[in-house]
């Protein structure tokens, strides 16, 4: 591949939630940016630009990454997940985001949108945490509304309502 | 309110808010378009604690492509003014180091680019010199007339010194059988919400008005600050805020300096120009709760009742005393004798100010700082009097039949049951269990203990109590202040829609949905139909001074201004269905999205058609019955400006806690875990059960973060140490438990739906629990927080022994912030050391990253240096001196390097001995490294600190050894030797 | 908090890497994970020139099993390692440690390889591999080496990786019958850097201790046939040693007070362990 000079901007093209896209960031873009203010996917939140709160949590093909973290050029032919990506269509939440409001499980709702991201990857492949389990995985993230009680009540009831639409899973 | 048919308040009820917050469609202040060509700033900041700015040289910066202006303290002090200030004292405030920086992160100069990362580049170029100035940190050394002052205008660094007397508290003292005592030294922390600060602003010079939006969360109080330092009539300041926020408890409230500043950089750019603080900036330098040192003792008779309290309060509000401090002093005024009955009471307050970041709102506000000192106090009263620390506090309570009740300092509490509120959680919260726990673990030989708290919460500020600083003749000059005006506004449509607007700028408390409960339940509507906006615009809007979203104000006062909002539209719209269905007004009821006539459900109207008739055919409606739009202003008669004897209801609302909790601290890390942690509250009516739940937990977390892990940290000499959220320690998932909620309601008399506030009481009452808690199980008296393991070792592990003869020495602990020594053989005789060390050239190889070294005398030296530690790199300027000098036997280096990282300063002495036919060189050193790199890295600083000067030596030893090769040592081989 | 501007280069062999190396030096940073790195671009503390992205080299994508080693390539994630279902049966230690790094958000895009070559004195791969006496192997444009971590971890962030050299992979030795580990670490917040991290090796009576998070880099020490008060004073001595220093986490005499304690227990729990 070709050296991408610092002082251009250059085409980066990648699927984000099932479409493909393509456009232009300098090398130095963090990938918070380059989603927020070049793409206009502006639901995932830039809490510290440091890697801890988890606020730009998004999935970058299949693992989670923060995009706080991430330059613009390393998604290049990647697939990425955002929370936009989450909603079965624009007028449904899916099942983890009704648990989210059915549960009070949000205030401000900016560091939402990370967690979301992080709980819906993890309860794919996790579909029966335990409490404890949910703690430990969610300590890769801040909230500073909650206390997070409600959020943790939401990933459990999340969690069974998904195992039950699941049965034979 | 009889009229009320109530419905859906007291449900949790789902939020309007949440499903465009769960689907990435919430508006952000960040999330909203700009006008094209709109700039973007990023903020040059202090390195130092304190120092005269000299010269500030940005033409490289202003040169660099896509960079359109730089503004510094010069710029800002030609287009605007100082800042109010809270005190009468000639001193200013403005919102970027103007020839002096006073804390580390002051705004030293703004650039503004085409981008915030070009932005970010122009300060890379912004060279400025400073000439440090002694700094004082400790509240306590700036009670010290000597201490470097701040400002000179106030003459000392005490900004305000006020002695207050209620009843007869030296006679109270002289009769008690007991005189208890505690000292506290409460620390800095915030509330840091996950969004950051930020706001576009742009200037019209065709009107000369200003154009701003901002996360700003009010008091409105600061609008007038704002305008006048703009220098702009308040109808050219328009403010809005965006429809989301990401959180404030308080510390949005600091944004305030920032939309003058980046206002002026607007003016200066002519262009709009946007700002979005970043974590950095906000941790180091947005804004801080105040530290403070009270030294609170009790008159005490031998029962535990307690006759008098007497405070002496030491408050830190930093660099400034910025709007509305100091007021945190205050806020507690009229409820300082907490849930107590105590009828003598005498205070003296004294505000300083010290190397700081200023200081303002933070959930809990003033609350945490009082409460700390006096329910520490109840529990040593129990230690003391050998009593049960719930029967001192049962024996003092504000009996339930003495409501609403006046304290000693003129507080006004409205309502509540303490007694039977702390009844119900010793029963409902299994006190005797969590005793008889606690017995068992420790009869297991565990560190265990439980804690208790009791605290008034206030609520709903009198915007008059912060005048309680001034003297009353001041305050008779300054005319009245009190109150505190809420504003509703609520709209009928041509289709009958109902609209809300109001002033209260949520950041995530629901305000929406709860207003649109209340106007559901008054008007027989579904809250769904109903359309709240809470976004913000000073142009458009209702507001006074007192809009905002802070004291916990939402339910009690706005809460209650749109309910008489709606009545008043309901009593309107009554007459306008009563003509329509042939009915007396009085019998008109409206229900399910109805007007009807009471008794005879069929005869009735949709709401909607009612609704609508003002607009279609006002002909119809007689004039004092049309029902378009009505605004409610309110505020409560009970709210009274301060007595002459310095009397003052603080607040209106005041809700009660008692909280008790067990916790554990292991024996072998002395880490404390939360075991069990019971929260009563009574905040009157509840008028959304989930929502006060996610108030008090949130709170829970956030005061438990202050207890266990969160500080400001400052070094002795005014480095910030805290820099970001790897040392900043939020509690995360892993670490807060689930508390158990338990509730009594005694409505307020004072607030039209009788709710008080709810959201802060545990930032109150929840560190001081704890805290109580962890005293009970170590048998500890004196405890500052935030309850480290590092310092609760001390109570754990007991006195570390001595260092034992078989490890090796040990560098003794410098009284500066970093200190070490060490020592390198050489084959080179001492004289050619010494040689080497006098030498340019020599120099210019041996320092480590060294581009240039230029001699400027003989004993002075100047380098550019790269220094760095792995991929740690940055460019400084740097100054070496030498003194001392004992040829060839010793000297002293002196040096300071600056360059965008931060600044490093520090002083060594070598020594050179012969040893063999060589060189012993032994050097000490204390160091002392700031600014961004020691906030950021305070973790890695020392070892930092160590490395480089190790690679001096190394190189010196290096070069040593060849010198001696090729000399008459040649003969000797390269001997060199590090210690681990 | 944005970086300054580099060049980028997404190598897809190790030749072109090493060639990027070669020519800057210094100014050339690899990224892997970037977990550690981009915040130290955001915040400017590193301003390469170049920025050399090897994760789409596909030979250091691998884990392999060797003699006597688990071989993990450079662009190898901390959480894939984690989830190799040998790992707990091949080499217990490093599948104890992997789960205090970070958090499973970081872990996910953080690499084994790239927490080696940052060499953090907190950080518990650095750790493990220094416990485990495990080997480091470099490569440049002419040459491929080997380092042991013993000599890899040269002092603060600071290794024995030359500025044309990157990590190819390192070796983590697989257990060998008799041996017992264990692993404790004590942070302020569970995922923090650790304020001690201690991992330990049982063999026979001998014990191989590491500690992290005290001296400027990981240290091991070689306890043999230790117990009692005799062990408690070699603990003492090295708490001593490790010249721990204050910091807004901790003072030097707590520091100290966990290498014993925490020490002692981690060296009770791999004596207990050993099979």
């Amino acid at each position: 591949m070709p050296r991408l000079s610092a002082d251009a901007r250059h085409r980066i093209r990648a699927r984000i939630n099932g479409r493909a896209i393509e456009a232009e960031a300098e090398p130095r873009m963090l990938l918070t940016d380059f989603l927020r203010h070049v793409l206009g996917l502006t639901g995932t939140h830039i809490g510290c630009e440091h890697g801890v709160c988890g606020a730009c949590t998004v999935e970058i093909d299949g693992r989670l990454a923060r995009a706080c973290l991430t330059l613009a050029p390393q998604i290049e032919g990647s697939e990425i997940r955002t929370v936009e990506g989450l909603a079965p269509s624009p007028d449904r939440l899916s099942v983890l985001q009704e648990a989210f409001r059915r549960h009070h499980a949000l205030q401000c709702g900016f560091c939402t949108a990370g967690i979301l991201v992080s709980l819906d990857h993890y309860l794919a492949r996790t579909p029966d945490p335990s409490e404890s389990e949910i703690r430990e995985f969610l300590g890769g993230h801040l909230c500073r509304c909650t206390g997070y009680v409600p959020i943790v009540a939401a990933a459990l009831n999340a969690a069974k309502k998904l195992r039950e639409a699941k049965p034979h899973a | 309110m009889a009229t009320a048919a109530t419905n859906w308040l007291g449900q949790s009820i789902e939020r309007v808010e949440d499903a465009a917050l769960l689907t990435g469609r919430g508006r952000f202040i960040d999330d909203l378009g700009v006008r094209p060509g709109t700039l973007y700033a990023a903020i040059l900041r202090s390195p130092h604690a304190h120092a005269a700015i000299r010269a500030i040289r940005a033409d490289a910066a202003k040169a660099l492509p896509g960079v359109a202006a730089v503004v510094t303290g010069a710029e800002v002090r030609a287009l605007s003014s100082s800042l109010a200030v809270g005190v009468k004292a000639p001193i200013e405030c403005w919102p970027i180091a103007v020839d002096r920086v006073r804390y580390v992160g002051e705004p030293v100069a703004v650039a503004v680019a085409a981008d915030r990362y070009l932005a970010e580049d122009a300060l890379d170029l912004i060279e400025v010199d400073y000439e440090p100035l002694p700094a004082v940190i400790d509240p306590l050394a700036a009670l010290d007339p000597a201490s470097p002052m701040l400002h000179e205008g106030l003459r000392s660094n005490i900004a305000s010194d006020r002695s207050f007397r209620y009843g007869d508290p030296e006679r109270a003292f002289a009769e008690a059988a007991r005189k208890v005592s505690v000292s506290v030294r409460y620390p800095r922390n915030s509330c840091t919400p996950i969004e950051t600060y930020g706001l576009v602003a742009e200037y019209d010079p065709s009107e000369d008005a200003y154009d701003v939006t901002a996360n700003f969360m009010g008091p409105f109080s600061l609008h007038p600050v704002m305008a006048r330092a703009l220098k702009v009539p308040g109808n050219r300041l328009r403010l809005r805020t965006p429809p989301d926020s990401g959180g404030s408890f308080g510390v949005k409230q600091g944004i305030f300096p920032y939309i003058v500043l980046i206002g002026v950089a607007a003016r200066a750019a002519g262009r709009p120009v946007k700002w979005i603080e970043d974590r950095l900036e906000h941790l180091t330098a947005s804004v801080s709760a105040t530290n403070r040192v009270t030294k609170l003792d009790a008159a005490v008779d031998a029962d535990g009742r307690i006759r008098a309290l007497a405070y002496d309060q030491i408050e830190d509000v930093g660099a400034h005393i910025r709007a509305p401090e100091p007021a945190t002093l205050y806020r507690m005024h009229g409820n300082l004798t907490g849930a107590y009955d105590i009828k003598n009471l005498s205070v003296r307050n004294r505000v300083v100010l010290t190397n700081k970041t200023p200081t303002g709102l933070n959930r809990g506000f003033g609350g945490p700082q009082m409460y700390y000192p006096l329910e520490r106090l109840v529990q040593r009263i129990a230690i003391e009097l050998s009593l049960d620390p719930v029967e001192v506090i049962r024996r003092n309570l504000v009996p339930a039949e003495a409501f609403p009740f006046e304290t000693a300092s003129g507080g006004l509490l409205d309502s509540g049951d303490y007694a039977r509120a702390i009844e119900g959680a010793v029963v409902d919260g299994g006190l005797a269990e969590l005793r008889a726990r606690r017995d068992e673990a420790r009869r297991q030989g565990r560190l265990y203990g439980i804690g208790f708290a009791t605290v008034v919460e206030p609520s709903v500020s009198n915007m008059g109590y912060i005048t309680t600083v001034l003297s009353p003749e001041e305050r008779r000059r300054a005319g009245p202040k009190n109150g505190a005006q809420a504003t509703a506004t609520i709209a009928l449509d041509p289709g009958g829609a109902v609209s809300v607007h109001v002033a209260s700028v949520p950041q995530g408390q629901g305000h929406r949905t709860v207003a649109a409960q209340i106007v559901a339940d008054a008007l027989g509507l579904d809250p769904k139909n109903i359309r709240v906006i809470a976004d913000f615009d000073s142009a458009r809007d209702a507001w006074s001074i007192a809009s905002g979203n802070y004291s916990s104000r939402f339910a009690a006062a706005v809460g209650g201004a749109v309910h008489l909002a709606a009545i008043r539209l309901k009593t309107r719209l009554a007459r306008v269905a009563a003509t329509q269905l042939n009915v007396q007004p009085g019998e008109i009821e409206f229900a399910s999205g109805r007007v009807r006539a009471r008794g005879n459900p069929d005869n009735a109207l949709p709401f909607n058609r009612v609704a609508a008739t003002s607009h279609w055919s006002p002909g119809s409606v007689p004039d004092d019955a049309q029902a378009l739009r009505e605004t409610v202003f309110w505020t409560a008669p009970e709210l009274t400006p301060p007595t002459d004897a310095d009397e003052i209801n603080s607040s209106l609302c005041h809700g009660f806690i008692f909280d008790f909790c067990g916790v554990e601290i292991d024996r072998v890390t002395a880490a404390v875990r939360v075991d069990k942690y019971v929260t009563m509250h009574d905040c009157g009516r509840v008028l959304h059960p989930a929502m006060v739940a996610g108030q008090i937990t949130g709170g829970f977390a956030q005061a438990l973060g202050a207890a266990l892990y969160e500080e400001y940290a400052y070094s002795p000499d005014g480095n910030f140490l805290a820099g970001t959220f790897a040392d900043y320690l939020l509690p995360t998932t892993n670490e807060v438990p689930t508390p158990l909620l338990l509730r009594i309601e005694t409505p307020s008399p004072f607030t039209p739906l009788g709710a008080k506030g709810v959201g802060e009481g545990n930032c109150m009452s929840t560190p001081v629990c704890i805290a109580n808690a962890v005293a009970d199980a170590l048998g500890a008296n004196a405890l500052d927080l935030p309850l480290t393991p590092s310092k609760l070792a001390a109570f754990v592990h007991g006195k570390e022994k001595d260092r034992p003869s078989s490890a090796g020495t040990q560098a003794a602990k410098g009284a500066r912030a970093l200190h070490g020594e060490g020592e390198t053989k050489v084959s080179a005789s001492p004289e050619q050391v010494w040689a080497m060390l006098l030498d340019v050239d020599t120099l210019a190889t041996i320092i480590p990253g060294a581009h240039a070294v230029e001699k400027v005398s003989d004993k002075k030296f100047r380098a550019d240096v790269t220094i760095g530690v792995g991929p740690v790199k940055g460019r400084y300027r740097a100054e070496i001196k030498l003194s001392d000098l004992d040829p060839p036997r010793a000297v002293s280096l002196s040096g300071s390097a600056t360059g965008a990282l931060g600044f490093g300063s520090g002083k060594g002495r070598i020594t050179l001995s012969p040893e063999g036919s060589g060189t012993r060189i032994s050097y000490g050193y204390d160091a002392e490294i700031g600014g961004k790199i020691a906030a950021i890295g305070g973790r890695l600083l020392d070892g930092a600190a160590r490395m480089i000067i190790r690679q001096f030596f190394a190189a010196l030893a290096r070069r040593a050894g060849r010198a001696a090769q090729s000399g008459f040592f040649a003969r000797i081989r390269l001997l060199f030797r590090r210690r681990p | 908090m944005k970086p300054a501007r580099f060049d980028y280069v997404r190598a897809d062999t190790l030749a072109e890497a090493h060639a990027v190396l070669a020519a800057e030096g210094e100014n050339a940073r690899v990224i892997a994970g970037g977990q550690t790195l981009v915040p130290m671009l955001s915040m400017r503390l590193a301003r390469p020139k170049v920025v050399i992205d090897i994760m789409h080299i596909a030979p250091l994508a691998k884990i392999a099993e060797e003699k006597d080693a688990i071989r993990v390539g450079a662009a190898v994630r901390q959480a894939e390692l984690l989830e190799w279902p040998a790992l707990a049966e091949r080499q217990p230690l490093m599948a104890m440690a992997l789960p205090w790094v970070g958090h499973a958000q970081t872990r996910s895009r953080g690499t084994v390889c790239g927490s080696v070559a940052h060499a953090d004195p907190s950080a518990e791969i650095p750790l493990v591999l220094l416990a485990l006496k495990g080997e480091i192997e470099l490569s440049s444009r002419r040459h491929k080496r080997r380092v042991a971590a013993e000599e890899f971890f040269t002092g603060l962030m600071s290794t024995a990786c030359a500025e044309n050299e990157l990590i190819d992979s390192i070796l983590i030795p697989s257990r060998r019958v008799g041996e017992g580990f264990a692993f404790r670490e004590f942070g302020r917040r569970h995922g923090d850097f650790a304020i001690v991290a201690c991992a330990a090796v049982a063999k026979g009576n001998s014990v191989r201790l590491g500690v992290g998070g005290v001296a400027d880099r990981p240290v091991a020490r070689d306890l043999l046939d230790l117990d009692g008060s005799a062990l408690d004073d070699a603990l003492d001595t090295l708490a001593w040693d490790l010249e721990a220093r204050d910091d807004l986490h901790a003072s030097a005499s707590y520091r100290r007070a966990l290498v014993r304690r925490l020490g002692k227990e981690t060296i009770e729990e791999a004596r207990r362990c050993r099979a």
